[in-house]
C-alpha cells in the first residue's frame, strides 16, 4: 500500500501545476523509498532505467533540420498553399489528416506522422492557413485551439490505426502476455478485432472536427473594418 | 584489427555517442546564447544529458540516477530558460522563392525511415547485417534526419551553426518538457520495481463490484484506461488488469473469448493514454511545440474522443466478448 505515496505525488503534483519534471523525480524517489529501497539503490534503479531509456530522447536530432526549414519560410509556404485551396476548411483538412494516419499506420507505416516531424512544421500552419484564409486573423485562443486539435489528431490517427497492424508492439505484447497463460491467440485474429473501434475513433473524433468549422465560422467571424 | 570495436551492425552503438555529441553542441551553443538569461541552466541541462549519452555505460547507475535528479532540479527551481529570437523580416520572401520545393527536404526523413524499417534486414555487409534489427527503426529515422540535415544545409548554403542554432532554438521553446518522456519511461521502471501495479491490481480486485459479465467488463475497459492514465503507458496496465479482471472473470468465469477482450481492452487503455500528462510525448511535448500557452491544451481537446470512445470500447466489448 505505501507504494502509492509515489503515485499520490504525482496527482499531487500535478494538480498543484508544479514543474512535471520534478514531480517525476519526486515521485520516483517516494516510490523507491515507500517500497523499502534505500537512497542508493532507489537511484540506482532510476538511473539504470534512465539511460536505458536514452534513445527516447534522440528524436530531438531532428530539431536543427525543422529549425532550418521553418527559417526558409516552411510554415508560411504551408500556410499559402492551403490558403489557395478554396474548398479546403481546417476541421476538413484534419479529418483528411485523421484518414491519412489511420490508413497508414494500420499498414504499419507509423514513422509517417508525428509532433515533431509533421505537426508542427506543416499540419498545424496548413490548419491555421485554411482557417485564415476563410475567417481572416484568428483571435489567439482559437488558433490555440486549432493546433490543440491538430496534434490530438495525430495522437488518436496512430493510437486508433496501429492495432489494425499485425506486427505492432501493442499486438505482440497482447499475444506473448496470453502465451506465459497458456492461451495462444493469433495476431491476425487480434487485429481484426481493432478494426471496430477503428472506425468509432474515425466517426467520432471526425465529427469532432467537422464541429471544429462551424465553431470557427461562428467565433472567427472576420471584423470587416480590417 | 584486434581492438577495435566493432562498429557494425549499426545500433545504439553509434546512436548514444551520436546524440550525445549533438545534446554537447545544444549546451554550448545555448552558452552562446546572450538573449537567455538563464543560459548557464540550459547547458548544464543539456550538457548533463550529454554525459549520460556518451558516458551512461561507464557510470554506476545511481550517478546515473543523480544526473536525472539534478536535470529534475534545474528545471524545478526555474533555471531553464529560452533566448529572444532576432526578427526575420526576410522570410515570407524566401519562402517564395523555394516555393513547392520547400516541401522536398521534409518528406526526406519520413521516406528514409519508412524504406530503412523495412528494408533493414536486406542490407548485409559481407554477409553481417548493416543495421541492428532490434533498433530498425530508429536507425533508420536518424540516418533519414542526417540525410534531410545535409539536403537541407547544401540547398539553401547555410551553415551548420546555423542549423545548430535554430535547432537549439526549437528545443529551448521545448526545454524541461524534452526530457519528460525518458524520465517518465525510467519512473515507470521504479513503479514496476516497487510492484506498484500489482498493489493497484489488487486493490481493483477488492473494491470493485465484479459479480456480473457487465460488471466485469465495466470494470476491465475502465481499469485499463484509469491505470494507463496514472502509468502513462496502456503497455504497462495491460498484464496487471488482465491478470486481475480479465482473464479470471472475463475468460475463466464468464466464458468470454479472450481475442477480443485482448484486443478491445489494449484499445480501451489507448483511451486513457490521451487523457494523462504522464504520456507525455503524446500530450505535453506537442503543447510545448505548439507554443501553446496551456500545457494541458492537446490533452482537453482529446478529452471528449477519449470518452466518448471508452464507451463505444465498452459497449463493444460486452457485445462481442460473450458471443464468439
Amino acid at each position: 500500500m505505501l507504494v502509492l505515496l509515489g503515485v499520490a505525488v504525482m496527482v499531487l503534483g500535478f494538480a498543484l501545476r508544479l514543474n512535471p519534471l520534478a514531480v517525476v523525480a519526486a515521485a520516483a524517489i517516494v516510490t523507491g523509498l515507500a517500497a523499502g529501497f534505500d537512497i542508493v539503490a532507489t537511484l540506482t534503479v532510476l538511473g539504470k532505467a534512465f539511460r536505458e531509456n536514452r534513445y527516447i530522447s534522440i528524436v530531438w536530432l531532428i530539431l536543427p533540420l525543422i529549425g532550418l526549414l521553418e527559417r526558409e519560410g516552411l510554415q508560411e509556404r504551408a500556410r499559402t498553399l492551403i490558403g489557395r485551396m478554396k474548398s479546403v476548411t481546417a476541421g476538413r483538412l484534419l479529418l483528411l489528416y485523421l484518414l491519412i494516419r489511420q490508413i497508414t499506420a494500420a499498414l504499419g507505416l507509423t514513422s509517417l506522422g508525428g509532433q515533431a516531424q509533421m505537426v508542427r512544421p506543416l499540419i498545424a500552419p496548413m490548419a491555421e492557413g485554411a482557417a485564415e484564409s476563410r475567417h481572416g486573423p484568428l483571435p489567439d485562443a482559437l488558433r490555440y485551439r486549432l493546433r490543440a486539435f491538430a496534434a490530438a489528431t495525430d495522437n488518436v490517427g496512430l493510437f486508433f490505426g496501429e492495432d489494425i497492424f499485425i506486427a505492432i508492439a501493442s499486438i505482440l505484447l497482447i499475444k506473448g502476455f496470453f502465451e506465459t497463460n497458456g492461451i495462444i491467440v493469433q495476431p491476425f485474429d487480434l487485429s481484426v478485432w481493432a478494426i471496430p473501434t477503428a472506425i468509432a475513433a474515425l466517426l467520432i473524433h471526425g465529427t469532432r472536427l467537422i464541429l471544429l468549422d462551424r465553431r470557427l465560422a461562428k467565433d472567427a467571424t472576420p471584423e470587416m473594418s480590417k | 584489427m584486434i581492438g577495435f570495436k566493432p562498429i557494425l551492425p549499426f545500433g545504439f552503438n553509434v546512436l548514444y555517442p551520436l546524440g550525445g555529441l549533438f545534446f554537447m553542441a545544444i549546451a554550448i551553443s545555448g552558452l552562446l546564447d546572450h538573449s537567455n538569461p538563464k543560459r548557464w541552466g540550459n547547458a548544464a541541462f543539456w550538457g548533463l544529458l550529454a554525459v549520460v549519452f556518451l558516458a551512461g555505460d561507464l557510470l554506476p547507475d545511481a550517478v546515473n540516477g543523480l544526473i536525472a535528479i539534478l536535470m529534475a532540479a534545474l528545471a524545478g527551481f526555474g533555471q531553464i530558460g529560452k533566448g529572444v529570437a532576432a526578427p526575420d523580416p526576410g522570410r515570407q520572401a524566401r519562402s517564395e522563392r523555394w516555393g513547392e520545393w520547400l516541401f522536398i527536404p521534409a518528406l526526406i526523413t519520413p521516406v528514409v525511415a519508412l524504406v530503412g524499417t523495412k528494408t533493414a534486414k536486406y542490407l548485409t555487409l559481407n554477409g553481417q547485417p548493416l543495421i541492428d534489427p532490434k533498433q530498425a527503426t530508429l536507425v533508420s529515422l536518424v540516418a533519414g534526419i542526417l540525410l534531410a540535415t545535409a539536403t537541407a544545409l547544401i540547398m539553401f548554403r547555410a551553415k551548420p551553426t546555423t542549423a545548430l542554432t535554430e535547432g537549439r532554438r526549437l528545443l529551448d521553446s521545448v526545454g524541461w518538457a524534452g526530457l519528460l518522456p525518458q524520465l517518465l519511461a525510467a519512473l515507470g521502471a521504479v513503479f514496476v520495481a516497487a510492484k506498484v501495479g500489482d498493489v493497484i491490481g489488487n486493490l481493483a480486485v477488492t473494491w470493485l463490484p465484479l459479480d456480473g459479465p457487465l460488471a466485469a467488463v465495466v470494470a476491465y475497459t475502465v481499469g485499463m484506461a484509469l491505470f494507463t492514465a496514472i502509468m502513462g503507458n496502456a503497455f504497462a496496465a495491460f498484464p496487471v488488469m488482465t491478470a486481475a479482471i480479465g482473464l479470471p472473470l472475463i475468460v475463466h468465469r464468464f466464458h468470454g473469448d479472450p481475442v477480443i477482450m485482448g484486443a478491445i481492452g489494449m484499445l480501451s487503455g489507448f483511451c486513457g493514454t490521451l487523457t494523462t500528462p504522464m504520456a507525455a510525448n503524446f500530450n505535453i511535448v506537442p503543447a510545448a511545440l505548439l507554443e501553446l500557452p496551456d500545457r494541458n491544451a492537446v490533452i482537453k481537446a482529446q478529452l471528449p474522443t477519449a470518452g466518448l470512445l471508452l464507451l463505444v470500447n465498452t459497449v463493444l466489448m460486452y457485445v462481442l466478448v460473450y458471443r464468439f
